[in-house]
């Protein structure tokens, strides 16, 4: 087992016109400007015309900001909070194929799943289907705790994130300001 | 009105007040192009090449601060107009590009001359749309025109397919409010936030203004004099900041940077306060990040909250349109002296007008920094100057003091070679009455020749001096500093570019002696159209002070003091 590292992890909630190619949009943006992903969710909102983003990095606040006003840049994006600077809830929901092939096993993961907001979507001879849904450092338990029976698949969703409270996050509570814009040229 | 796709987007480029288009046909486009007969209002110019195009219209923007409009093909011609693009990206330039796609029915099946152009030109527009449906088109068209000029101004590409082009509705010119519920670009300062700022200017003993481009761009030269003059601080300028305020203005201390002023330079790795208004602590005026200004608090003003805290970490950072901040700032700030500091600045100014070149005898020989000066001094130090990219460019910045905003035009963040001469036909377009002068070395100008036949076949009045070193000379003075003067692929076989200019019709002329410069100048500006003059410099000039990459600001090399050579 490594050393636990020191990590800075930050999410970020990104409110985005649902068009065709704004998800490419924003992973471009990250790619182009250096900034690592750890995780990268899309999902539809109560608004038709709303999409939801939820981005986990692993990063200094400094840098946090900076991905934010660049997200801001794309017109296609409406709202960008870093959530994980207030009070909020996040999960993460992970899908965990393990071996089952013998009785130890078998009763290890039962036991397992027994301490963790877990689920045995189905169990076999060979194997088990463990869903999981909880904060992501607690899938992390439960994944390092299932590590040594034997996981043979896995998929995760990667993080979704929400402020607690009445502190809404939604695309009409700011209006659109009027731009200034010079149609006429400078004012020399 | 029932009118076609292709009709569409003239009738909304007339609303939009352009009254002038550059570009290249090609068969996704034509529709368009039939188009345009109907509209003679909108004056097509021809280019080229369609990279004409695009710095054409980034000239013409960048002269007016109005939107400029090129137009291309599907395919290579959209691809052709990438490098403007990305230049105008970097350089904050407001242009509407507008490019032929194939039928929509056929995107994605690699028909011909198919291109993903949105997909190309994601990283290098501002924003960019592929139309589907003709009934979006004079929206998009709109709102293309909206962000391209307003917050911080950029490229917007518009990709049109074909049958778009040629699709018939029921025209309305959208009235009313854009609805762009993400596009908010800031305004006003948060008052606290001036109040920070003003403290530290008025407390400050070694203040520096930092002006780029912001400047002219948010129209804030008045609030941008007063705050310099009221608390006496000594201003530097970014590359693309040069006629933000007059450079004979004596607190005007010249153009920071790689190649800025050595008192600039000095002053900024002083200065116990920087101002930094509407610029971006580019790599080449910072120098090495770590030593950068070591002891001084930071003021960063910018329209852009992204660029605050990305280079330089900043004690007070303003996102908001510069002169709305300024006029918030002014009331706060105190009048002030620093005499001592401005004495110290005078003594780093005098110490580099012993190591000028001008100041040398040079003789019979003919030097680049000269001709621009006398192109200066000819010109009445007012023309509108666009320049190409490498030691003409930079010799420019030195000797050509500006002062008027909007008189320099050049490729700053993205040093496009090939930029000059069609930018300098765009800019004249915008600027009629302006006297435009391209300065151009034999190497860039050599990438956009061809648009000499665009200015003879316009008959457009431009003047275009070529400052032919017979080497890509930046390249090969970083060869001569850096590479023990290993002239890898720098010299130039060039071509007779006063007969080259004649088989476009161009008249020219040759300059080899100083005292031909005067007379050259009034001959090209004599002419009512565009003329081409090769001055013939030394060979193995550089461009002094010069900030090493990777070194710090104040580690300059420079040219030895005239007072010491004589002894
Ligand atoms: C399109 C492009 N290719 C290459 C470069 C790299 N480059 C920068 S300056 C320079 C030399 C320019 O030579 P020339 O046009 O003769 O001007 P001079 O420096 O001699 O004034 C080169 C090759 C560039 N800036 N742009």
């Amino acid at each position: 087992m490594t050393a636990p590292t020191l990590t800075n992890k930050q999410t970020i909630v990104a409110l985005v016109e649902n068009k065709p190619g704004v998800l490419n949009r924003v992973v471009s943006l990250f790619r182009r400007r250096n900034f690592n992903i750890d995780s990268l969710t899309v999902g539809r909102t109560h608004q038709p015309h709303v999409s939801r983003l939820t981005i986990v990095v692993d990063m200094q606040q400094a840098n946090v900001q900076l991905i934010a006003a660049n997200l801001y840049k794309l017109v296609n994006v409406i709202d960008v909070r870093i959530i994980s600077d207030d009070p909020h809830v996040s999960r993460d929901l992970a899908l965990v194929k393990v071996r089952t092939d013998d009785v130890e096993s078998r009763n290890q993961v039962t036991a397992i799943c027994e301490r963790y907001p877990a689920r045995i979507l189905d169990i076999g001879t060979q194997v088990a289907v463990v869903e999981i849904v909880a904060a992501e450092d607690t899938v992390e338990a439960m994944i390092d705790e299932l590590r040594p029976i034997g996981i043979v698949e896995m998929v995760r969703t990667g993080v979704v994130a929400m402020g607690r409270g009445t502190r809404i996050q939604d695309t009409d509570y700011r209006p659109a300001v009027p731009v200034k814009s010079n149609g006429n040229g400078y004012h020399l | 009105m029932l009118l076609t796709g292709a009709e569409i987007i003239m009738e909304c480029l007339l609303r939009e007040g352009v009254d002038v288009v550059f570009g290249y046909p090609g068969g996704a486009i034509l529709p368009t192009y039939d188009a345009m007969a109907k509209y003679p209002q909108i004056h097509h110019v021809l280019v080229r090449h369609e990279q004409g195009a695009s710095h054409m219209a980034d000239g013409y923007a960048r002269a007016t601060g109005k939107v400029g409009v090129c137009i291309a093909t599907s395919g290579p011609g959209a691809t052709n107009l990438v490098t403007g693009l990305a230049t105008a990206m970097m350089d904050s330039s407001p242009i509407v590009a507008i490019t032929g796609q194939v039928p929509t029915a056929a995107i994605g099946s690699d028909a011909f001359q198919e291109t993903d152009v949105t997909g190309v030109t994601l990283p290098v527009t501002k924003h960019n749309y592929l139309v589907y449906d003709v009934e979006e088109l004079p929206y998009i068209i709109r709102e293309a025109f909206y962000i391209a000029r307003s917050g911080r101004p950029g490229p917007v590409l518009i990709d049109v397919p074909k049958d778009v082009q040629n699709a018939r509705i029921e025209f309305q010119y959208p009235q009313g409010e854009i609805r762009l519920p993400g596009y908010r670009p800031p305004e006003k300062a948060d008052e606290r936030d001036v109040a920070a700022a003003a403290e530290l200017i008025n407390q400050s003993q070694r203040p520096v203004i930092l002006a780029g481009h912001g400047i002219l761009m948010s129209g804030a030269m008045q609030e941008l004099r007063e705050l310099a003059e009221r608390a006496q601080i000594p201003v530097t300028l970014t590359l693309l900041g040069k006629g933000g305020m007059p450079e004979s203005h004596p607190l005007v201390i010249g153009m920071m940077g790689m190649h800025g002023e050595a008192a600039a330079n000095h002053a900024i790795q002083e200065a116990d306060l920087l101002i930094a208004l509407g610029m971006r602590f580019d790599d080449r005026v910072t120098g090495n990040l770590k030593t950068y200004s070591p002891n001084s608090r930071k003021i960063h003003v910018d329209i852009d909250a992204s660029e605050l805290n990305k280079n330089v970490m900043v004690d007070v950072g303003i996102a908001g349109d510069l002169r709305t901040v300024l006029a918030q700032l002014l009331p706060h700030v105190e009048s002030n002296q620093h005499p001592e500091w401005i004495a110290r600045i005078r003594d780093w100014q005098e110490d580099a007008s012993d190591r000028d070149i001008i100041q040398y005898d040079t003789g019979d020989k003919l030097f680049a920094a000269q001709v621009i000066n006398d192109l200066w001094r000819y010109t009445g130090g007012d023309a509108i100057i666009v320049t190409d990219v490498g030691q003409h460019q930079m010799l420019e910045a030195q000797y050509y003091p500006h002062q008027r905003p909007a008189t320099l035009i050049t490729s700053g963040g993205l040093g496009t070679m090939g930029f000059g001469t069609p930018a300098a036909i765009g800019a004249k377009f915008g600027r009629p009455d302006e006297v435009v002068w391209a300065i151009v070395g034999d190497g860039g100008f050599q990438m956009t020749m061809c648009e000499l036949a665009t200015a003879a076949q316009e008959n457009i009045n431009v003047n275009i001096a070529i400052i032919n070193n017979s080497f890509l000379g930046m390249v090969r003075q970083w060869q001569e500093l850096f590479y023990d003067r290993r002239y890898q692929a720098t010299p130039m076989f060039n071509p007779d570019f006063c007969k080259l200019a004649e088989a476009f019709g161009v008249p020219a002329m040759r300059v080899t002696h100083r005292n031909q410069v005067e007379e050259a100048v009034a001959y090209a500006q004599s002419i009512n159209g565009p003329t081409l003059i090769e001055f013939v410099v030394e060979k193995e000039e550089m461009v002094y002070p010069m900030v090493p990459a990777g070194a710090s600001l104040h580690e300059m090399k420079r040219r030895p003091k005239l007072s010491e050579a004589k002894q």
